[in-house]
């Protein structure tokens, strides 16, 4: 894969047969963890009534999904006084805006599925199409993240186990794609 | 946050509270995935931030662990979550304290 480029107000690049793959499969994981946690919602008879969808109102017990789908109040805050009623708000926030935030997810993962080749070759992109990009690629790193337990200390060096190194290289290289794709955006 | 390229860093003041009125107040926090240059995109997108103001809360929340991106009105503040959720920021709301 080269740089990506500008081309006409479009983001550019060339994907190898085995690149393309890497990432169809990776963003279509996503999906499907996503799609998987989206039916687990409540069924609600007036949820059904008034079209007002309902998610869950706690977080997901699977980490990666959990770092995919954070909570909207910090429950561990250390320096701030915490309140009584933090868990029930963040609990009702969740069940409010996961549905939207797991379609959200989706539906920058289905512009990638549609928009990468599957046996590789041009990548020809809007800037929403891009951005979209920008916002699954972010979701398989957060994801490849959790799962290899990246931290600020975490050694340059790749893990010793053999899927964990397949999937630190991944990672990297996912680093590389969406950092190259910022820089043409922003050129 | 981490970075491909050369990490910068510059020292920065906290943010000034200019408005008078902040019940609330949305909250990016440091994690070690996120690119710097992704959190300065993402802030300029979402927000309409310039670059500069931009990259000043992104390193804000790479040097001090966290960094107030916005404020204003519960519903204003959790549509901004939302956004930076979508994002994949690790971002929260809370009381102005």
């Amino acid at each position: 894969m080269q740089d990506w480029t500008r081309d006409n107000g479009r983001l550019v690049s060339e994907l190898e047969a085995n690149e393309a793959a890497v990432i169809r499969g990776l963003v279509g994981e996503i999906k499907d963890m996503l799609t998987a946690r989206a039916e687990q919602a409540p069924q609600d008879e007036l949820a059904e009534l008034t079209g007002m969808r309902t998610g869950p109102n706690t977080p997901p017990q699977e980490s990666v999904l959990a770092r995919l789908l954070p909570d909207f109040i910090r429950p561990d805050r250390d320096s701030f006084e915490p309140e009584a009623e933090d868990a029930d708000t963040a609990g009702a926030l969740r069940s409010l805006h996961e549905p939207d935030l797991i379609d959200h997810k989706s539906g920058v993962a289905e512009t990638v599925l549609e928009t990468c080749p599957e046996q590789g070759g041009t990548v020809s992109l809007t800037e929403d199409q891009a951005d979209s990009w920008l916002s699954a690629i972010n979701d398989v790193r957060l994801a490849l993240g959790t799962a290899l337990d990246i931290s600020e200390e975490t050694p340059e060096e790749p893990p010793e186990d053999q899927l964990q190194r397949e999937h630190y290289y991944v990672y990297q290289w996912l680093t590389w794609v969406q950092d190259s794709m910022i820089r043409a955006l922003t050129s | 946050m981490t970075t491909p390229a050369e990490a910068e860093s510059a020292q920065v003041e906290p943010e000034e509270t200019g408005a008078s009125e902040r019940p609330w107040v949305t909250i990016v926090w440091n994690d070690p995935v996120n690119l710097m240059s992704y959190v300065t995109y993402v802030l300029q997108k979402v927000f309409g931030y310039s670059e500069e103001h931009a990259t000043k809360l992104m390193l804000d929340v790479h040097n001090k662990g966290r960094a107030v991106v916005s404020s204003g009105s519960k519903e204003k503040v959790e549509g901004d979550v939302a956004k930076l959720h979508a994002a994949g920021l690790w971002a929260t709301m809370q009381h102005d304290s």
